[in-house]
């Protein structure tokens, strides 16, 4: 086996890097008005490289670098994800920026290094190359937040972000350092390995299990780690906004996967992380749906909103079953196929000078605009799970995990706070379908946005008929490795 | 049978729903019509197959259609109907039609919206009555409520958005158990959402409890049982006369259809321990809701409070236990279909012209408008209960099967025949006779050929149901009695 050969599974993410260095590069020599050409080839960059991914072998998981990087079903199907969210992302920001002086050719770059370490989240088989990615994605997205030099609540964000994104960090690595000392290796396959044997100091396990359940749950913005999720989402330019809720959450759900169950599957543990989320998941449902009832800012609303969507997720992790793993990725792809419609959504209707970013401003859209309201539409009651939308299936797939690990009384309390979300996400139906305009200016949209906001809104309807495909993908992808 | 006769019910009405929203606009709403009529007639005209090549004698589920859908969850795109989804296909299409003409020209904003949002409803609809998978049932029995929220809300009176809100919460509230209960049963039957195989497994009494509340509380927020129906008034009251038809006519058949294919079959042990609780509900909602009918100062929820009390004798019809009462449950819930349908639409012609629906508002309509007045006197008659309309045949099967069990349930229940006879009619009196009230009145124009095609092919419907119920309750019997029979083994 060359040098070389030794790398292939990684290759999506080298090539990546290549482009993000073309990129830099090639920005260096445009004027402004040249500018589109570095977006192009950053969002070209994405999608070769879901391209790449498509093409990989991912049947068996191939390791590389000393065995601390997989390539395996879990990882390709969510990296593959990540590629299309990133470039979805740069295509709904594209007018958005522009008229907001953040066209410049650091947004793609770093959108670009995000979306790098997102994918090496995905694929970390060793605990170093985990939180290198993690840190490579936040580093990027705190410095994306505060592009906006001259606005006070970006910056306000930013270090928001910065400081409590440090702080769960610290949690993570304290976490990884006592999980270490337990079982005195970093890999999460010795790691898994030495539990199983019973070699591992338990209460030393517990300890570290603790910091990292604690790490996770900042990551993903789960109750009570939640605080800083609405002001940054407010606060952040919302392209930026659509970057933070969407991708980096199929992230997230791999690492969680990665860390959890990977390394800290055994039964003995997995009793303990099981309480500690079922906590965690009723408690971001509960606050998560009661308190975005309260807002007016539809930023802010759809930040509560994710919060409660991370403790659905948790739900189908916390079940501890092959189709629990499988529910809860589903409805991560799921939740992140809505959240880029949705904050897309704002994106399209904001103009220079104007962020269309409280309920207000969506007053009667199916009179301006019947084809966006009717997009939106979909959004929201895939959000709130109501079929014939993709997001019903997802809350199905997941409760039906809940159900299955005997705990049907936490799916009666699931389906129960799914009620009140439905009142928001109704609440802004009814202001787009129901009340009169207040804002008659037309809706002026590039015919790259309007193309993709339609895909996307009639994906989620789409697969809401059709919906076996991806479900059976994702149930199929986290079946490999183990 | 090579046809997919019954995806065709389904898919026609929803495509050219869509095919509306497509290619017509607020520009040129005669389009709009033309097209949607077209669908609607298309969607009856697909229907008539089902009702001719029906065979009556056979046992089981008729027009099956079964393929795989979502294959990690066992899930098949599954349909077929027996007696009870027939009728109820029947009536739904033929409601159809009758709304997107008579939304003919009061409706003049954002039409092709307003009809898309009927058919692809109505498709819904009939989707429901045909689903035999659980989760087919579920997607269909909950998306009907996004078309109906948009034309209570869009289209509706001053309140409204509070009527539109309050309409899906409850609804969502109510189904959302259910859904619990659909996975639960999937588990207990080792990956199944087969309805059919539901209905042959075995489960513990505790389990089916737990199971039937689930059901009950979602199908009674629909049907709508005391004392969860302060929806259905806010709903009729502020719905176009369309969206009231809708509801009263199918809509909350809807309930009534998913207790005897879901609930009763599924848990028949459950259905018999609390059949006392649930007759004991029907007989509050026929006695003491027709009594707030009676003293309804607005014609809407007169009427929206008379459907409430005609379905506590569906209730009470299909929790006796045998066959009349069953019978006349389905009977009433197609006659009531009929009937309230054409009191709204009747409403809908007053409102139309006066933009009021307060009773003391009129009087003396009989004077400027004598056809309309013969039609409303129909129907306000058929609504009491007279023999030889429709609306006879099933409370009078009900209340013979309920003197079957019990003398009271039978006492209680006939006085709706008094009650239904005093609301209804004295409204009648109120708004039809009498003196010429105000100048508004005097200066009425009786109904035009569009409005009287409309009524008169429901008086048809209501008095051939009643005179020659024969073809209705034919394709019922056997439904019913495998039913019954099944509903009567103990599954513990």
């Amino acid at each position: 086996m060359t040098a070389l050969d030794s790398f292939a599974p990684a290759m999506p993410e080298i090539f990546l890097t290549a482009m993000i260095c073309l990129v830099l590069l090639v920005d260096l020599f445009l004027t402004d008005e040249q500018r589109g050409i570095s977006l192009g080839l950053a969002i070209a960059g994405l999608l070769a490289t879901a391209g790449l991914l498509l093409d990989q072998d991912a049947r068996t998981a191939q390791f590389a670098f000393n065995g601390m990087y997989v390539a395996d079903g879990m990882s390709n199907v969510l990296k593959l994800f990540i590629c299309v969210a990133v470039a979805m992302v740069l295509i709904y920001s594209r007018a958005y920026v522009k008229e907001r002086e953040l066209y410049r050719g650091e947004f793609f770059v770093l959108a670009m290094f995000a979306a790098l370490g997102m994918m090496v989240m995905a694929s970390g088989a060793h605990m170093l190359s985990l939180y290198l990615g993690l840190e490579l994605l936040s580093l990027s997205l705190y410095s994306m937040i505060a592009m906006q030099r001259d606005s006070a609540k970006a910056t306000e964000a930013a270090m928001k972000y910065f400081v409590l994104g440090a702080l769960a960090s610290g949690m993570l690595l304290y976490g990884m350092s006592m999980i270490y000392g337990a079982t005195g290796s970093l890999h999460l396959a010795e790691i898994a390995r030495k539990i199983g044997e019973g070699q591992a100091h338990s209460t030393l396990l517990v300890f570290g299990l603790v910091f990292i359940v604690a790490g996770l749950g900042f990551k993903l913005g789960a109750v009570p780690f939640h605080m800083w999720v609405p002001d940054v989402y407010q606060g952040a330019p919302t392209s930026i906004t659509l970057m933070i809720g969407s991708a980096p959450k199929l992230a997230a759900f791999a690492f969680v996967m990665r860390l959890l169950v990977e390394a800290l599957g055994a039964k003995s543990l997995a009793v303990e992380w099981q309480s500690m989320l079922i906590i965690l998941a009723v408690l971001s449902m509960a606050i998560g749906n009661i308190t975005a009832i309260a807002q007016t800012n539809l930023k802010r609303m759809l930040a509560y909103s994710t919060i409660s969507h991370m403790g659905f997720l948790l739900l189908g992790v916390l079940s501890d079953s092959n189709e629990g793993f499988g529910a809860s990725m589903f409805y991560v792809v799921v939740y992140t196929l809505t959240a880029l419609g949705g904050f897309g959504m704002i994106l399209l209707l904001s103009r220079k000078g104007f962020e269309a970013e409280n309920l207000e401003d969506f007053k009667g859209l199916n009179r301006r605009d019947p084809w966006y309201a009717f997009l939106m539409l979909l959004i929201m009651f895939s959000m709130a799970g109501v079929p014939p939308t993709v997001g019903f299936y997802a809350k199905l797939s997941v409760l039906q995990a809940v159900v299955d690990a005997g705990m049907i009384k936490l799916a009666v309390v699931a389906v129960l706070l799914s009620l009140i979300g439905a009142f928001y996400y109704l609440r802004l139906i009814k202001i787009m379908y129901f009340e009169e305009p207040v804002d008659g200016a037309a809706i002026v949209a590039g015919a790259d946005a309007r193309f993709l906001i339609s895909a996307n809104g009639l994906a989620i309807l789409v697969l809401g008929i059709v919906p076996g495909a991806l479900m059976a993908l994702c149930q199929h992808a986290v079946l490999i490795p183990r | 049978m090579n046809m997919p006769l019954l995806s065709v019910v389904v898919w026609v009405p929803i495509l050219v729903g869509l095919l509306v929203l497509a290619v017509t606009s607020d520009r040129n709403p005669a389009m709009a019509r033309g097209l949607s009529l077209m669908g609607a007639i298309a969607g009856l005209v697909v229907a008539i197959p089902l009702w001719t090549g029906f065979d009556n004698a056979a046992h089981g589920m008729q027009f099956v259609e079964r393929s795989r859908w979502i294959e990690s969850f066992n899930i098949h795109y599954h349909l077929g109907i027996d007696g009870i989804s027939l009728l109820l296909i029947l009536l739904n299409s033929f409601t159809t039609v009758l709304v997107v003409i008579a939304g003919w020209q009061v409706i003049q904003n954002k039409v092709s919206q307003y009809l898309a949002a009927f058919l692809i409803l109505s498709g819904l609809m009939n989707g429901v009555f045909c689903a035999l998978d659980g989760v087919l049932f579920y997607v269909f029995f909950e998306a009907t409520l996004i078309p109906m929220f948009i034309v209570v809300g869009v289209w509706g009176g001053p309140n409204r958005v509070y009527a539109a809100m309050k309409f899906f919460l409850y609804t969502l509230m109510g189904s959302l158990l259910t859904l619990v209960a659909l996975i639960y049963l999937y588990n207990a039957s080792n990956g199944s959402f087969d309805i059919l195989t539901w209905h042959q497994l075995k489960i513990g009494l505790t389990a089916q409890i737990l199971i039937f509340i689930a059901f009950f509380v979602a199908f009674a927020v629909k049907i709508p049982m005391w004392p969860v129906h302060t929806w259905l008034p806010d709903a009729h009251v502020e719905a176009p006369t369309g969206g009231s038809v809708v509801l009263a006519a199918v809509m909350l058949k809807l309930g009534g259809y998913a207790f005897l294919r879901i609930a009763l079959p599924i848990a028949p042990d459950a259905s018999h321990e609390l059949s006392g609780f649930i007759i004991t509900l029907s007989l509050i909602a026929v006695v003491y809701i027709g009594l707030v009918a009676m003293v309804q100062t607005d014609m809407k929820k007169l009427i929206a409070y008379s459907s409430i009390s005609h379905m506590g004798f569906v209730t009470l019809g299909i929790f006796i236990f045998n066959a009349q009462g069953v019978e006349g449950a389905v009977l009433q819930m197609i006659s009531h279909g009929f009937i309230s349908g054409a009191l709204f639409l009747c409403v809908g012609v007053l409102y139309e012209r006066m933009h009021s629906r307060q009773i003391a508002d009129y009087g003396g309509v009989v004077n400027t408008m004598p056809v309309f007045a013969a039609f409303f006197m129909l129907f306000a008659l058929a609504n009491s209960g007279l023999p030889g309309t429709s609306g006879f045949v099933g409370e009078f099967l009900v209340v013979m099967g309920s003197m079957k069990v019990n003398f009271w349930y039978a006492a209680l229940a006939s006085t709706t025949l008094i009650f239904g006879a005093a609301y209804t009619l004295w409204m009648y009196k109120r708004v039809v006779f009498g003196a010429v009230a105000n100048p508004q009145v005097a200066d009425l124009q009786d109904i035009n050929g569009r409005e009287i095609l409309i009524l008169a092919l429901l008086a048809v419907t209501v008095l051939g149901m009643g005179i020659f119920p024969q073809p209705f309750s034919a394709v019922l019997h056997t439904s019913v009695n495998d039913l019954l029979a099944h509903v009567a083994q103990s599954k513990l």
